[in-house]
């Protein structure tokens, strides 16, 4: 017991207690706070009913089974204007992560060459990459993203340019034409597959449930690839660690890499001869190239400028995460006899990896953010189909961007979550 | 001396040999084009790739600005004066030279009132950035906001005036109210510059024209104008905001921990498009009936909150790189919260954190070209719409495109720049 307990006990509580004694001060802060909050949430909701009374509007989500009523130029699944909006809002979802996905491959691919090139001896080179990577990061991702949308549309050739016998463009390599209207790639089919795609058949019966049935079998198809591939990589994984038990038991490491190379290619080749894997290829017939796969302009525009962008970002990141190893860790390692493949993969990229990781997801964040910027080149991402028409024609406007948000809002805690159980395996464990 | 020797010996030299010139190949330039450019053929290679690009990139970039043209006034003008020499149609820029800075809407008399803020922000911002300046200069850097919004926007002199005194007063009122504690004085200056405003209220109403300047609304803002104004003021606002963000997120008061928490993840997880959607089409249902406030404020508000929770998470990087014994000693001094913050805590936090407000500060400016989106004619806005769309220069996409990454590239370069030099400036440890 010390005195000033004592003497809080004699006196009993006193008001003043709650204002000067730190323990109940937070309290008392913490309550003036929720009022606060509470008053200010409930002024901002009774002046939204108001407003919403005035306008005689409610809110409610009834509007998504409504019929949407416009196109979507762009439909990783079955869609017309006749689906609901709700539809049109997967369909948007879709085609963000799309993009995101395909930009983040690209961004960190760009990034780490630029990276470690940045880093590298010749001048010329380093030169090059540091314009790069300062030129892009000074300037903002929406005029990267115009720019390049202005040259697929008014360099690339046109389709009719490719006709004829004094065509002035040829498709790359005879299967890839870029065109002002976007690049057409040639499109793999299973001909074997689970699905129903033959597409003679398809056209024939001309039946929504048989095209919904293909198209569910390619869904399928591609699934197992996927399902292959995560084989493949487990596969590979435990050879590693068969590696090292054996280096453990015998002192000695068995050369792996030709097994590791035939689990990756084995399974996916014969997986794909047994389903024949074919490849539907850009034909001009008319006016325009028909079969294939159409990559629009805006969605080139979007993939390249948002994974050169971002990929100067990546640059700077992986150049940081070099640099801060020590070079005493590389020659430590070179010290105990690893050879220099070893040396990068068990002393230098662990822990540069630690460095570079944590940066690199919050710019795959970055990138599936600035993908809303879809909509100043008429890509159909979320924001131009929920946030953009739906909006427009329903009026829904607060019940639209509430789901907006939460849809990013989502995948962002999603990412942060899945980082934070990498950087917790990675921590340094001190002890 | 001997003639033996003599005889043995044909020759005997006297003095040493000068030493011989390094090969020329060891020396000056060669040498470092040896090591640095064609050190192994891997690095040949690349110099050869390297110096193709350049030269790619070259003879593109070098004839287009060689061949350009500054005079005409319309895209066929250039043309004709062009021909077929592949330069550019530089007299867009000089045409519309005045768009791009401020908006196709601006009373193009009183240009010279936004020059002359911009000019002056040469005579304010230094003393912020260079702390060899005399201190006591930062009273101008205090008044430029006034006189910056007077001049921009015109009225009475007694608005922002009265505005001025209103924070005066109530700094006043703060450092006598701030002996009993903090909270006193923070209560003393909100009531003083309360008092002082609702005083100017009534002046400014009784004399509205006294020293008045043209009103221009802020509708009428745009172009690069408009970019650097909501760069400039987002940034000053969400600095202080993002500090106390910042701190009630390290707070050990649950409630208020969790409020800030919540709020930053959360805007930190969405895209600032969809803020800017919100600021367009949401924000007014949450106001009391009938207030209608300009567009360009509702859209300085959310990119403020964007900031400043991008702002908060650097400086709370700052708050937790600072050792406990900081805090502890604080402690000991017997300094309560508020002045164990202001005078021990957040200067050292503060300056850790520099560079990352650096970084958001640029980001911001980048961003601020979203505007566009919402239909604001910032420079983006501007090159899309009103002038890209006009009959006299439809298709000058490259002049107007490059001018624009020039504008952002020269002001955000110039900031990074500035920011390491700031940073090696404050680097006080030994490396």
């Amino acid at each position: 017991m010390t005195a000033s307990d004592l003497q809080g006990a004699d006196q009993g509580f006193r008001i003043g207690q709650l204002i000067n004694d730190t323990r109940y001060r937070s309290i008392t802060f913490q309550v003036i706070t929720l009022i606060l909050l509470v008053l200010g949430i409930g002024y901002l909701i009774s002046n939204l009913l108001a407003n919403l009374a005035d306008l005689g509007q409610d809110l409610s989500y009834d509007f998504l089974a409504a019929p949407s009523g416009y196109d979507i130029n762009q439909q990783p699944i079955p869609y017309d204007s006749q689906s609901t909006h709700l539809r049109a809002t997967i369909v948007g979802a879709l085609n963000t992560l799309i993009v995101a996905f395909l930009a983040c491959v690209t961004a960190t691919v760009l990034g780490v060459i630029a990276g470690v090139l940045r880093l590298s001896k010749n001048w010329i080179i380093s030169k090059l990459m540091a314009v790069y990577v300062e030129a892009f990061r000074n300037i903002p991702v929406l005029i990267w993203i115009i720019i390049i949308f202005t040259v697929v549309a008014n360099v690339f050739p046109q389709p009719r340019d490719f006709r004829g016998d004094d065509a002035t463009a040829s498709p790359i390599f005879g299967v890839v034409a870029a065109t002002n209207r976007g690049v057409y790639v040639p499109r793999p089919y299973f001909t074997n597959g689970f699905g129903l795609s033959d597409e003679d058949a398809i056209a024939e019966v001309g039946d929504d449930a048989v095209a919904q049935a293909a198209a569910q079998g390619s869904v399928i198809d591609w699934l197992v690839i996927l399902a292959v591939l995560i084989g493949s990589l487990l596969a590979t994984r435990a050879i590693t660690r068969w590696a090292d038990r054996t280096q453990e038991k015998t002192g000695k490491r068995p050369t792996t890499w030709w097994m590791s190379l035939a689990a990756w290619i084995l399974p996916i080749t014969i997986v794909c001869w047994i389903m024949g894997l074919s490849w539907e290829i850009p034909e001009l017939r008319g006016f325009n190239f028909q079969g294939g796969l159409l990559m629009r302009g805006s969605l080139i525009a979007l993939w390249l400028a948002l994974s050169i962008y971002t990929g100067a970002f990546i640059a700077e990141n992986v150049r940081a995460g070099i640099l801060a190893i020590s070079k005493g860790q590389t020659e430590a390692a070179a010290a105990l006899g690893l050879r220099p493949g070893r040396i990068m993969n068990l002393v230098i990229l662990p822990q540069a990896l630690r460095v570079i990781i944590p940066p690199l997801i919050s710019q795959y964040l970055n990138i599936t953010k600035n993908s809303s910027l879809a909509i100043a080149v008429g890509y159909m991402d979320l924001t131009a189909t929920l946030g953009g028409i739906t909006l427009n024609q329903t009026g829904r406007a607060i019940e639209s961007i509430l789901l907006l948000m939460l849809f990013y809002l989502t995948i962002s805690l999603l990412i942060s979550f899945f980082m934070n159980i990498y950087n917790n395996s990675v921590r340094l464990k001190e002890r | 001396m001997s003639d033996t020797h003599a005889e043995s010996v044909a020759f005997v030299r006297k003095t040493e040999i000068p030493p011989a010139p390094p090969p020329v190949t060891e020396t000056g330039a060669i040498k470092w084009v040896r090591e640095n450019l064609f050190s192994g053929p891997f690095n040949t290679i690349m110099t050869l790739l390297g110096l193709y690009v350049v030269y790619w990139l070259l003879s593109g970039v070098i004839p287009w600005i060689l061949n350009g043209t500054w005079e005409g006034s319309s895209i066929r003008d250039c043309r004709e004066i062009i021909g077929d020499t592949g330069g550019g149609c530089f007299a867009v820029l000089g045409e519309r030279w005045n768009q791009l800075l401020f908006g196709f809407e601006y009373p193009s008399e009183l240009y010279w009132r936004p020059t002359l803020a911009f000019i002056l922000l040469f005579v304010t911002v230094p003393q912020v950035l260079f702390i060899s300046l005399p201190r006591k200069l930062l009273i101008l850097t205090g008044l430029y906001p006034f006189l910056a919004y007077w001049l921009i926007w015109g009225g009475s002199i007694l608005i922002p005036f009265f505005a001025l005194v209103g924070l005066v007063l109530g700094y006043a009122a703060f450092t006598r109210a701030e002996r009993i504690n903090f909270a006193a004085g923070l209560a003393a200056f909100v009531v003083a510059a309360v008092v002082a405003w609702w005083l100017g209220g009534f002046l400014t109403a009784a004399a509205p024209n006294f020293l008045a300047l043209e009103a221009v609304d802020s509708r009428n803002m745009g172009g690069f104008m408009l970019n650097l104004i909501l760069g400039i003021v987002c940034v000053s606002l969400s600095l202080p905001l993002g500090i106390v963000l910042a701190l009630g997120r390290q707070s050990r008061m649950p409630l208020i921990k969790y409020v800030c928490v919540v709020f930053i993840e959360f805007v930190r997880g969405v895209p600032l498009i969809t803020l800017l959607f919100v600021a367009n089409v949401v924000l007014a249902y949450f106001l009391p009936p009938g207030t209608n406030f300009d567009l360009i404020l509702r859209v300085i508000i959310m990119i403020t909150l964007f900031a400043s929770a991008y702002i908060a998470e650097v400086i709370r990087g700052g708050l937790a790189a600072l050792p406990k014994g900081q805090y502890e000693a604080a402690d000991s001094l017997g300094l309560d919260y508020a002045q164990a913050m202001r005078l021990i805590i957040l200067p050292q936090a503060l300056k850790i954190s520099i560079p990352g407000i650096v970084n958001v500060a640029v980001g911001l400016f980048k961003d601020t070209t979203l505007v566009s989106i919402i239909s604001m004619f910032d420079l983006v806005g501007m090159i899309r719409g009103p002038i890209l769309s006009s009959t006299d220069w439809v298709g000058v996409y490259w002049e107007l495109w490059a001018a624009a990454c020039v504008l952002f590239f020269v002001v955000c370069y110039g900031i990074s720049q500035y920011s390491q030099w700031l940073e090696r400036q404050l680097q006080t440890d030994h490396r």
